[in-house]
């Protein structure tokens, strides 16, 4: 124990994540001494105004700041795409290694959360009120953010999975839509035996799929408390899942197509991908990258693990968080701006461009609900989101290392898909190099 | 084979030499083919106009047309004006943006790497001075060190100063090139006689007159040269402003490209592959164009002191 502390303290700096769950490192709200800001406080921060710098690859962000500085003319947002993902977590843990040109505000997804909210490299909220806004969100969402008191970022938008298929494609080989994974895999067997050159779906092996494919299955590989984490992946739900899908990949029934790429897009359009279990925030992408395909597509229920459940899972989705190096007199500022785009007035102008909610009130509006989807032929899909956002299961949490975690998963569940190595061998070895890695950042894991 | 090709010149009739093995006569009037080699030589051309020829069809499609089209033909549809137009106008105009600092880029760095190269590389060539060789050792080193492994400690350096974020951070590096220093080093030895400058000394030129008229001009060739490499190498710079730059106000086109290409990977992102294609076209037309332009003097420099006059 002493020597996995002393490792955490000169290995990576994460010395306030020693103190967690104490209150030395402030944050949590029962400390008299702590800084505590209300409603007045925001509001002197917007009147005396000042420049904000914002990292976010969301388009929709850019449009909000500028309604933004049209409502508070004294305070400058620059919005910074400062890459996608992946690309900006390495900036930004860059820039807070070299505590210099960190943002007041970065987008942050649910997944990565843990990276920062853990080495205190974003500011708790919870000191600013956002604790308040628990009810405003639904619990996916907000249970990604918040720990306890403790709020790291306020939800942007929300990703609850459901089943894209492609009609025309199912209407053509007679294929009813699948309400259970073991339907969906007779599905796939049907349409690939009718027609060779098409695919139920495509997988290579990703791995915030598989991840929201367990969640979903009622697994719960991930167990954090503070710096001790447990990982394992055989629980039931797990075996669920690794049980279907190994045969998806044995009989070849998964295109190997790499998401996102240009040979994914085209095969969405033309048929030969037949469907996409994906979070709810894919319709915009349907409409600019698939154009071609505009109404053949439908939404339905993510399938479920056993006939009759209503489980469902997040598959994406992000915050935006405050970093703790952000310019230090901008704070109010920055949690002010989060809260209009979060939960305020920005909601509705994410809406409008595209962007999928995690406000309940958004959420349960007629407005929302009923608008209807001309590139799904006119369907009503926000109802089908809607309560795929009720239903996801609660309890899951990622590692506070998942960013690393799924920058491995190629190299070991990966496997699975390009060899003879099987779906829960490769699900071990992701197992075992995470647990390797957690030790060597100084965190007790079994 | 070679009979299609229609041959420019009769062989001269020569008397015939005992050969061992070759059939036919080689002059240099009259190049031997070799089909081998043709076709060696066609698979290459092919290889490397394909992706050309690709870009070109592909920037004609739209969106849709993308997709549902084989990539090396045209869809139904000609798009490239609207293309055009698009790239143009896609985010209230950035790609100009993008464009003009492309430009500032090529002109200050390049332009400046160009210069400190000539003044360098003459003085190196045309002046004795003690630890020439030191300095003949470091620059050999230098061309040896890919600029791509020197980006990350540059941007150490460069956040150090605070000039991270800012168009410096791509310019000031763009000025060493030190390729272009020791290929205008080598240059300048054969193409100025020390005889030309003595004449000038002794008609009374001093040494900044003897530089700009009797030497400059006569550097002409070797100057476009490096100019040429050193503004091709600024154009197509992605690593450097890749990591230096986080303000896309500032992104050279080469990353506002893969900034639209990225967009298609996220979540609500606007996927634009048509205007990236578009975009990536009328990247390289510029080049071409200096290419097409600056070729003659560029020969003209290779072939200086091949032939003894």
């Amino acid at each position: 124990m002493p020597k996995h502390l002393r490792r955490l303290l000169r290995g990576t700096g994460l010395l306030c994540a020693l103190a967690l769950g104490a209150t030395a490192c402030g944050g949590s709200g029962d400390d008299p001494g702590d800084q505590k800001v209300g409603a007045a406080d925001l509001r002197a921060a917007l009147q005396k105004g000042g420049t904000l710098t914002v990292w976010a690859w969301d388009s929709t962000v850019k449009s909000v700041a500028a309604e933004f500085e049209k409502k508070y003319p004294k305070v400058h947002v620059e919005v910074v795409n400062a890459g996608t993902g992946n690309d900006q977590y390495k900036a930004l843990s860059n820039a807070i290694s070299a505590k210099k040109g960190v943002p007041d505000v970065a987008q942050v997804e649910y997944y990565a959360i843990g990276q920062y909210s853990l080495t205190k490299g974003l500011a708790d909220l919870g000191a600013y009120g956002a604790g308040k806004l628990k009810a405003d969100y639904s619990p996916g969402p907000w249970n990604s953010v918040a720990d306890g008191d403790s709020v790291w970022g306020l939800p942007m938008d929300s990703g609850p999975m459901a089943l894209f298929y492609n009609k025309k494609v199912f209407d053509k080989y007679e294929i009813t839509v699948p309400t259970t994974w073991d339907a969906y895999l007779e599905a796939a067997r049907k349409l690939h035996k009718a027609n060779p050159k098409m695919y139920i779906t495509s997988d290579v092996g990703d791995a915030g799929m598989t991840t929201s494919l367990l969640w979903q299955a009622g697994s719960h590989p991930y167990k954090v408390d503070g710096t001790n984490v447990g990982i394992d992946f055989t629980d039931a739900g797990a075996t669920k899942y690794t049980e279907v899908w190994q045969k998806l990949i044995d009989e070849k029934l998964v295109a190997p197509v790499t998401g996102w790429t240009d040979d994914w897009y085209k095969g969405l359009g033309d048929g030969t991908i037949a469907t996409l279990p994906t979070g709810a925030w894919m319709p915009n992408n349907f409409v600019t990258g698939v154009k071609q395909a505009s109404g053949d597509w439908r939404v339905a229920a993510l399938p479920q693990w056993s006939a009759g459940e209503h489980a469902g899972a997040e598959n994406g989705g992000s915050s935006l968080a405050v970093p703790e190096l952000g310019k230090h007199d901008n704070k109010a500022l920055a949690y002010a701006f989060t809260k209009y785009i979060a939960a305020g007035a920005g909601v509705g102008t994410r809406i409008d461009e595209g962007a999928f909610p995690a406000t309940v009130e958004d959420l349960d509006s007629p407005e929302f609900q009923n608008a209807k989807f001309d590139y799904f032929g006119g369907q009503q899909a926000n109802k089908i989101f809607a309560e795929a956002a009720k239903n996801v299961s609660s309890g899951w949490s990622y590692l506070p290392y998942q960013v690393y975690a799924n920058s491995i998963f190629n190299d070991t569940v990966g496997k699975a898909y390009v060899s003879g190595t099987g779906l829960a061998a490769g699900l071990k070895s992701w197992q075992d190099a995470s647990v390797k890695y957690g030790k060597e950042q100084g965190f007790t894991v079994k | 084979m070679t009979t299609s090709t229609p041959v420019r010149r009769p062989a001269p009739p020569r008397p015939a030499a005992p050969r061992l093995r070759t059939p036919r006569r080689h002059t240099p009037g009259r190049p031997r083919r070799s089909v081998l080699l043709t076709a060696l030589t066609g698979v290459v051309l092919v290889y490397s106009l394909l992706p050309l020829v690709w870009l070109l069809i592909s920037a004609t499609k739209s969106q849709e047309g993308l997709a549902r089209s084989f990539g090396l033909w045209f869809d139904g549809d000609f798009d490239l004006w609207s293309n055009i137009a698009d790239t143009f106008t896609y985010q209230d105009g950035v790609f100009v943006r993008w464009l003009l600092n492309t430009v500032l880029y090529v002109v200050v760095g390049a332009g400046g790497a160009t210069l400190l190269a000539v003044l360098g590389g003459y003085a190196l060539a045309k002046f004795d001075f003690p630890g020439k060789k030191a300095v003949f050792a470091v620059v050999i080193g230098a061309v040896a060190v890919p600029a791509t492994a020197l980006a990350v400690p540059t941007f150490l350096l460069f956040s150090k100063i605070g000039l991270t974020d800012t168009p410096w951070a791509v310019v000031v590096p763009s000025l060493i090139s030190p390729f272009g220093l020791y290929l205008m080093w080598v240059f300048a030895s054969e193409a100025i006689p020390t005889e030309l400058m003595e004449a000038a000394r002794i008609d009374g030129a001093g040494e900044v007159r003897t530089f700009f008229r009797v030497a400059l001009p006569l550097l002409a060739p070797g100057t476009v040269t490096v100019l040429l490499f050193t503004t091709v190498a600024t154009w197509n710079n992605y690593f450097l402003p890749l990591i230096m730059l986080k303000d896309s106000d500032w992104y050279p086109l080469t990353l506002g490209l893969d900034s639209w290409n990225k967009q298609a990977q996220t979540s609500g992102g606007e996927t634009v592959t048509n205007l990236v294609l578009t975009g990536s076209l009328l990247t390289i037309v510029p080049l071409i164009a200096a290419f097409l332009l600056l070729q003659k003097y560029w020969r003209s420099g290779l072939s200086a002191g091949g032939v003894k006059e």
